[in-house]
């Protein structure tokens, strides 16, 4: 028997409202308490389309995408193409109305009557569509030995107070489930049983934690723009602030606008914050760039602002629902001229939290907008995670002046370095102290915000901003690292592949080969990154972009290092898997 | 023996004209721009309003330089091509407690931000925002812009094919309640627009007239010295008298003084002009603005007045701390709170 170590995909079509019925297997796995992770991977259309929802259930935590071992397929278009992909061994569930033949003797077919379960159900139309789904959740939970109270308790999840919801799901679970009992047998080798390693643990999506995140930093102002994957991060931003963000009086003590367009979302962003107001917004790729000119000038005015990138395959619309890690450089370097951006890259929902109110506060304390790099991997799919820790330290507001503290200074220049660390000191508007006026502007300035063309001026102005950005090195999230004894191989990456990486160091190690691995969490780059490139003599940067670009960035940063950085990226929409990873290390190492 | 200092004037902010200057103006002498800077300049001063109070927003071009010339002890933003709306909207949401001077281009407004434009009016964000308007991009040296009139001449850019924005239209169309035009020329009504601006509830857009002497002040173009003083049409004669008291706008007859009831208590008199203009009716203020564009008439004066639609801030039934000004106690929730919150996610 394979005992909670296997991967399920259903197959369905987008709009049969399959999700639900896919999220209750996932999460009565959860409550059985093991370690499961689900990705959906979705067509970017309303309805029709293919859709698989991939679930891997692993007692050893390892939650990257697998290649699926048991197959529910209930969509006709993909069926002999995804029975195709199960290796020897594998399940096929399937609805029996689809006709499937049972080709391959090395697979074990479970085929479920669907018309016939519902003939008896109560409900008529659409719903009746969407639960048809639930025939499958039924038979499932009978092949796999998932409890019905179980299952139940994920349905209260799902739908909360909507008990008649959850009884008429319910119901077609139990019916599915009888029927599965009195006529399948079981003759395959998958199972799950309970166990104890998700007790305390919280279930969400990144956008989720990232939009909690930024509720817990102050977020007060959001301008945005519907986007996919990031449309989700601000559905949650919005339902938060709702719940958490009123006065005494009750009134709100935020405001959530839809833009007209991303040109609009980030002009608002960066007015708030120029105002004084923490200020957030989600997009995608064709977003960002929409939002290039502004957060350039964000940067060389400084102002705060903050930025969730979840990126989707691009360029241009790209594969707008499946996940990447693209739009690196262009983020870095986001802006005309000399720009430099404060990126942070989160890869678990705890991370997302943290992130999500660290934003802000680096924000305003580098006066300077900071994009947090997700991915929709990481933005729409549920993760498991520690509950999030409350933040440690009070809001940091950075060097804002009130009317007092001008009027105590002699001089007051909104461009001046007066700590040498390159952040000058800002005043915000409605300051009492007539000396607390300043102008802001794209065009150059002098150290009192003045308009100037002085070439003397320009350079003293960017080299204060090269200066800041130094300073950023050492207040952005550092990196971490896992070092082995006696390894042979130091890899880096960031965000979301550390899953397939962690389980692919695993495999590679059960076969004597060590490495090492860090994962960066922010550029600019830390001294650690740079102390861990020089540590090793081979190294590895993987990365889900064609042109590997972080591995360029780091090159550039450490050109005495840049032979050493060896590429190792790909793309293709789906998360990496640890398969490829192990597979690709190990031929590096052979080379 | 000392010589007495001469008195210098000062307003009940306790502030003299010269303290709403700004820094010296870049642009060209004769700048129709310039006159609306100083027109800005006098009435901050008359309607002694503190500077603190104040933003100053612009967008790209010769006229949203213009900021930096106003009002020194204000905060200001020369932002984006056409994007000074939103970035005025979040500046607004963070500060509702500051008033907001807006200067744009008919660049600026009509072309690259004309959808910026529009849904700043829809949302009627509280802003006066002032189009100074001279029919030409300046700052880009003399091309058309989307006002350019159809047929106009420019000695680079020669005969322009195609028809004119009208800024007023344009705001009358998206739902604007406060809608005037004057002419940079003509500084009292300049102020007493802007004075009446400055007390509307929501958006009030003003589109000022205002010649390029650089580029487009030839005597036969309506964006022209010349042609304003020429074909200059007033409305009304609109007066502005700083008050308490508020009043209500009715219709009246023609050839009589009307005051209008402005959303701060203080009082706009208007005097009609003309037997069948009502500036509550936006069916005839677009009607009047094309028979005047259709004859080459440059019509001045309040076109349309409304300021029932409450404005963004009050929509989003903010208190009355701004967001900006709120303690950090209120900004992050407490840790039994994120407990309790993730209770509902395990
Ligand atoms: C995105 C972008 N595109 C183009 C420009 C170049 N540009 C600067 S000012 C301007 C036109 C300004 O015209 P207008 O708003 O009428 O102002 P004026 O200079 O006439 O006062 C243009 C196109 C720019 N700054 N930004
Ligand atoms: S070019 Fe025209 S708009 Fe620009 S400053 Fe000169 S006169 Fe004014």
């Amino acid at each position: 028997m394979r005992v909670n170590d296997f991967s399920i995909v259903v197959a369905t079509a987008n709009g049969t409202g399959s999700q639900t019925a896919n999220l209750t297997l996932l999460r009565s796995f959860f409550k059985m308490g093991i370690p499961v992770h689900g990705k959906n991977i979705f067509p970017s259309n309303i309805q029709g389309l293919p859709t698989w929802y991939h679930i891997r259930v692993n007692k050893d935590g390892y939650i990257a995408r697998k290649p699926s071992e048991l197959l529910v397929a209930f969509n006709p278009a993909t069926l002999h193409e995804d029975v195709a992909t199960l290796p020897s061994g594998g399940v096929v569930v399937h609805n029996l109305d689809l006709h499937l033949k049972p080709e391959r003797a090395d697979l074990t077919y479970y085929p479920v009557p669907v018309k016939q379960l519902l003939a008896g159900v109560e409900v008529k139309g659409k719903i009746k569509e969407y639960i048809a789904n639930m025939t499958y959740v039924g038979v499932v939970a009978h092949l796999l030995g998932v409890p019905l109270d179980v299952i139940e308790e994920a349905l209260e999840h799902h739908f909360g107070k909507r008990r008649k919801l959850v009884d008429s799901n319910l119901e077609v679970v139990r019916l599915a489930h009888a029927w599965a009992v009195e006529n399948l047998v079981k003759t395959d080798e998958f199972k799950v049983e309970p166990m104890n390693a998700t007790a305390g643990l919280i279930m969400m999506t990144g956008n989720e934690a990232g939009a909690l995140g930024a509720v817990f930093g102050g977020a007060s102002v959001s301008g945005w723009y519907p986007i996919t994957p990031s449309t989700s991060f601000i559905d949650a931003l919005r339902e938060y602030l709702g719940k958490l963000r009123h006065d005494v009086d009750g009134r709100p003590t935020y405001v959530v606008i839809q833009a007209e367009d991303e040109l609009a979302a980030i002009g608002m962003v960066v007015g708030a914050g120029w105002a004084g107001a923490r200020a957030v917004t989600a997009t995608s790729g064709p977003g960002l760039s929409l939002m290039a000119e502004f957060l350039g000038l964000a940067y060389y005015a400084e102002v705060p602002a903050v930025v969730w990138d979840i990126q989707r395959v691009g360029p241009s619309t790209g594969l707008p629902t499946r996940t990447s890690q693209g739009d690196v450089a262009f983020a870095y370097y986001l802006g005309h001229g000399d720009t430099k951006q404060v990126l942070l890259f989160p890869s678990s929902i705890e991370e997302c939290f943290e992130f999500g109110y660290r934003a802000h506060d680096l924000a305003d304390a580098l006066q300077t907008p900071v994009l947090v790099l997700s991915d929709l991997d990481l933005g729409m799919n549920n993760w498991m995670g520690e509950p999030f820790v409350y933040p440690d330290a009070p809001l940091n507001r950075g060097k804002v002046l009130s009317a007092e503290e001008v009027a105590a200074l002699p001089d007051f220049g909104r461009y001046k370095d007066v700590d040498g660390d390159g952040v000058p000191y800002r005043t915000l508007p409605g300051n009492e102290n007539p000396r607390a006026a300043w102008f802001g502007r794209g065009t150059g300035h002098d150290e009192n915000a003045r308009y100037s063309e002085r070439a003397d001026h320009w350079v003293q102005n960017m080299d204060r901003l090269a200066r800041k950005f130094e300073t950023a090195r050492a207040m952005v999230p550092t990196a971490v690292s896992d070092e082995r004894p006696g390894a042979e191989l130091g890899i880096i990456a960031y965000g979301t592949t550390r899953y397939a990486i962690e389980e692919a160091r695993d495999l590679l190690a059960a076969n004597g080969v060590v490495t090492d691995f860090m994962r960066v969490r922010a550029l600019p780059i830390g001294a650690e990154v740079r102390d861990f490139v020089a540590r090793h003599e081979r190294l590895v940067v993987i990365e889900m972009n064609r042109d590997a670009q972080l591995t360029a960035i780091l090159r550039d940063e450490l050109p005495e290092h840049a032979a050493k950085l060896k590429p190792i990226a790909y793309l293709d929409g789906m998360p990496l898997t640890a398969a490829w990873v192990a597979e690709r290390l190990a031929a590096h190492l052979g080379e | 023996m000392e010589r007495p200092t001469p008195a210098v004037k000062l307003n009940r902010a306790g502030l003299s004209k010269n303290d709403y200057v700004g820094s010296p103006s870049t642009l060209c002498k004769g700048c129709g721009h310039n006159s609306v800077a100083s027109q800005l300049i006098q009435i901050a001063y008359e309607l002694d309003l503190r500077p603190q109070e104040i933003i100053k927003l612009s967008g790209i071009g010769c006229s949203s330089k213009s900021p930096a010339y106003f009002l020194g002890q204000s905060h200001g933003f020369n932002s984006l091509h056409g994007r000074m709306p939103s970035l005025g909207t979040g500046a607004l949401v963070a500060n509702h407690a500051v008033r907001a001077i807006g200067i744009s281009g008919d660049g600026d407004t009509g072309s690259i931000g004309l959808g910026q434009f529009k849904h700043m009016l829809r949302r009627n964000v509280r802003m006066v925002y002032i189009v100074e308007n001279n029919g030409v991009y300046g700052l880009t040296k003399g091309q058309f812009s989307a006002t350019s009139d159809e047929g106009a001449k420019l000695k680079y850019a020669g005969t322009n094919p195609f028809p004119g924005i009208d800024i007023c239209m344009e705001a009358l169309v998206a739902g604007a309640g406060f809608v005037a035009r004057t002419f940079a020329g003509d500084a009292k009504q300049v102020r007493e627009v802007i004075k009446a601006g400055l007390s509307y509830r929501g958006t009030a857009v003003i589109d000022i007239i205002s010649p390029c002497v650089a580029f487009n002040d030839e005597p036969d173009s309506r964006h022209s010295y010349a042609y304003g003083r020429e074909h200059e049409q007033a409305l009304q004669e609109v007066g502005f008298i700083p008050a308490q008291e508020e009043i209500y706008i009715d219709d009246y007859d023609p050839g009589t003084t009307q005051v209008v009831e402005l959303h701060d208590g203080s009082r706009m008199t208007l005097r009609k002009l003309e037997a069948d203009f009502d500036q509550a009716d936006r069916l005839a203020g677009m009607a009047r603005l094309e028979r005047a564009n259709a004859a080459g008439e440059l019509l001045t004066g309040i076109v349309y007045y409304d300021d029932r639609r409450p404005n963004f801030a009050e929509l989003s039934e903010l208190g009355e701390t701004p967001l900006s000004m709120l303690p950090d106690a209120k900004l992050r929730p407490s840790a039994d709170q994120l407990q309790a919150f993730l209770a509902g996610y395990a």
